[in-house]
């Protein structure tokens, strides 16, 4: 035994200890990914298609589009002034935030005025906002024109989705990606026909 | 310290000879000495320091019932709720076993916020205790994981929408939060594959790193010694001269050993009554939305988290969202567990402990542990349960602004800790401990 450090052994043993860290990163990374979202998980995000023939005016339908509820509602004529009227207390009146396709970036927020596709899940944290009518005044305030309240922090949006100033949601709910297969027919989740 | 020649193992009776082979061959007086048998304590512990042995006891407990809540639990979203109303009217004691499990979890915080003020108290925290200290900030952090992972698994309504909405808050991070939360999730929204993870975290991985950080922590605390009401070093003290140890140090066996079983059973009074009385505590240990299923599709009309983490939801909700972006709240949410690892270095006073502090001290103290509590109670409430205040204020909300206060007098408590420990009036230290 010698007393001297011997360099290329020192070497060796740095560069060994170097190879492995990296094959322990490297074997660390099958593991982060077994958590990414499965095949069957990606399978079940696949588009979903909703009949909106028979719906009256007024009349809503919840559809669960990659596990989130997607709002199908069929506006009335009240409603869709009292869009109108909201665009004075609404934090983004013109829809400016990407919250929504290009081909919904209007006054409605939708393809057809009459319809709005909406993702039912607060942009605040994620809860399940409900419908208020224009009746909720006394509860919502005065500057209320019906829409949705969320309950678990009280944000507040219209009939377009269009978030309330000062309220704890920073953007408009998200209108999903969507076309019409058919007057009657719409496909939630892909906006090419024939998906 | 050194290791010398090992004492022949006395005190077993006819089991010296087992004892002995095996002390042989494994430190086992040594490390029974070390850690509690001849470890020596200030001798005037007050009824503050039950609360490290009966987390400790609580540990204990939770491992317990939890085994045997795993041998009847399903972790499955089609069949965890199910599960769980199986063991609590099925499995014989199954009831018991939830109930304990379950009150167990919030008398963990309980004991435990208690066991922090005692730190905050006499300054358990200062040098040489910051590892110490920092090893049971980590132990916190753990226990806040352990304890939201676990609330999904029943797989109730707040089971469901209150992991929703914390995984969400990762999503808030720039750039890379809406793929980190749906790595966290393992699916688009919450789900069977969420859940399954979860049920992995809460029953090994998080764990095996708390049960790891306990040892570190005792092993800690054993090195250094133990502070007491006074926060007088009793290592620095004259040692007796017929035995050479500290004047006004015990040993903890069987002096503490007897006065940690005594609090245990006291604990275990109220910890009973509990459990068999009133295992929901009106809705605050089990939340009465969390008895109705997971349902994706329905939020809630008010979410709240279970009462140990909603002093911290408030200051998540009272920081105002900056540029339609909620990081900031959920930044200063995570600033204000994150602060506590700074704790030993923000106290400059001269003293450790409160009875020698001066009053801004004690003023600072007690304003910080009722504002804990305020922005608790408004964690459990929703935003307009004080109502709003008039035109005058834009008809914000009283609660809000209530909580934003607290919010900066949470933060003002640590930040201006350097300044105001080092102006205020102090009383002198005595050489040798009071009662």
């Amino acid at each position: 035994m010698s007393d001297q450090i011997n360099d290329g052994r020192r070497k060796v043993v740095a560069v060994t200890a170097a190879a492995g860290a990296c094959a322990g990163v490297a074997a660390a990374l099958p593991f982060a990914a077994s958590m990414l979202p499965s095949e069957r998980a990606k399978a079940l995000g696949a588009p979903v298609e909703v009949d909106i023939g028979g719906m009256a005016p007024g009349e809503m339908q919840v559809k669960e589009w990659r596990g989130k509820p997607v709002w199908v509602l069929r506006r009335t004529k009240e409603m869709l002034e009292g869009i109108k009227k909201s665009d004075a207390v609404v934090a983004d009146p013109k829809s400016a935030a990407k919250q929504q396709p290009e081909y919904a970036t209007n006054e409605y927020r939708s393809i057809k005025d009459e319809f709005a596709v909406l993702v039912g899940v607060c942009t605040h944290l994620g809860c399940s906002p409900q419908v208020k009518s224009l009746d909720a005044q006394a509860e919502m305030g005065a500057d209320w024109a019906g829409g949705f309240y969320c309950p678990c922090h009280g944000s507040k949006f219209d009939f377009a989705g269009r978030v309330y100033k000062g309220a704890p949601a920073p953007v408009n709910l998200e209108v999903p990606p969507y076309t019409y297969l058919s007057d009657s027919k719409i496909l939630i989740g892909d906006d090419k026909k024939g998906a | 310290m050194a290791a010398t020649e090992k004492r022949p193992v006395t005190g077993f009776g006819p089991l010296n000879g087992v004892v002995g082979w095996v002390d042989a061959r494994f430190p086992l007086i040594k490390m029974w000495e070390e850690q509690w048998g001849k470890y020596i304590a200030p001798k005037n512990f007050n009824f503050w320091y039950y609360f490290g042995s009966l987390a400790a006891f609580v540990l204990v407990l939770q491992i317990v019932t939890g085994i045997f809540l795993t041998m009847n639990y399903k972790p499955d979203a089609t069949q965890a709720f199910a599960s769980v109303e199986y063991i609590m009217r099925e499995v014989p004691f199954g009831w018991l076993i939830r109930y304990m499990h379950s009150t167990g979890a919030s008398a963990f915080f309980v004991v435990v916020y208690l066991h922090m003020f005692r730190a905050l108290l006499y300054g358990s925290y200062r040098q040489p205790r910051e590892l110490l200290w920092i090893f049971g900030v980590l132990i916190y952090l753990c226990l806040m994981a352990e304890a939201f992972f676990g609330y999904l698994l029943p797989w109730g309504q707040m089971s469901f929408w209150g992991a929703q909405v914390i995984v969400n808050l990762f999503s808030t991070i720039p750039l890379i939060g809406p793929d980190l939360s749906e790595w966290i999730r393992g699916d688009y929204v919450v789900s069977d594959a969420t859940l399954n993870r979860f049920f992995a975290f809460h029953v090994i991985a998080i764990p095996l790193v708390l049960i790891g950080l306990v040892a570190a922590h005792l092993t800690a605390l054993h090195e250094v010694g133990s502070n007491n009401p006074d926060g007088v070093e009793i290592k620095k003290q004259p040692k007796d001269p017929a035995t050479g140890l500290p004047l006004d140090g015990i040993y903890s066996h069987p002096y503490y050993t007897v006065k940690d079983i005594f609090g245990v059973m006291v604990f275990l009074f109220v910890f009973a009554i509990i459990v068999f009385f009133a295992p929901e505590m009106g809705g605050y240990f089990l939340e009465y939305n969390n008895f109705v299923p997971a349902d994706p599709l329905k939020t809630p009309a008010h979410i709240a988290p279970v009462w140990y983490f909603t002093p911290y939801y408030s200051i998540l909700r009272a920081v105002p969202p900056v540029l339609g972006s909620q990081f900031p709240g959920v930044a200063a949410m995570g600033a204000a567990t994150m602060i506590l690892l700074v704790l030993p270095w923000l106290d400059r006073s001269p003293v450790k402990s409160i009875r020698y502090k001066g009053p801004i001290y004690k003023g600072a103290l007690a304003l910080f542990v009722l504002n804990f509590v305020v922005l608790g109670y408004l964690g459990t409430e929703p935003t307009n349960v004080w109502g709003q205040f008039g035109p005058w204020l834009g008809n914000v909300e009283r609660a809000t602004v209530v909580a934003r206060v607290g919010t900066m007098l949470y933060f003002a408590f640590f930040v201006l800790m350097p300044w105001y420990t080092s102006i205020d009036k102090v009383k002198p230290e005595p050489q040798r401990l009071t009662w």
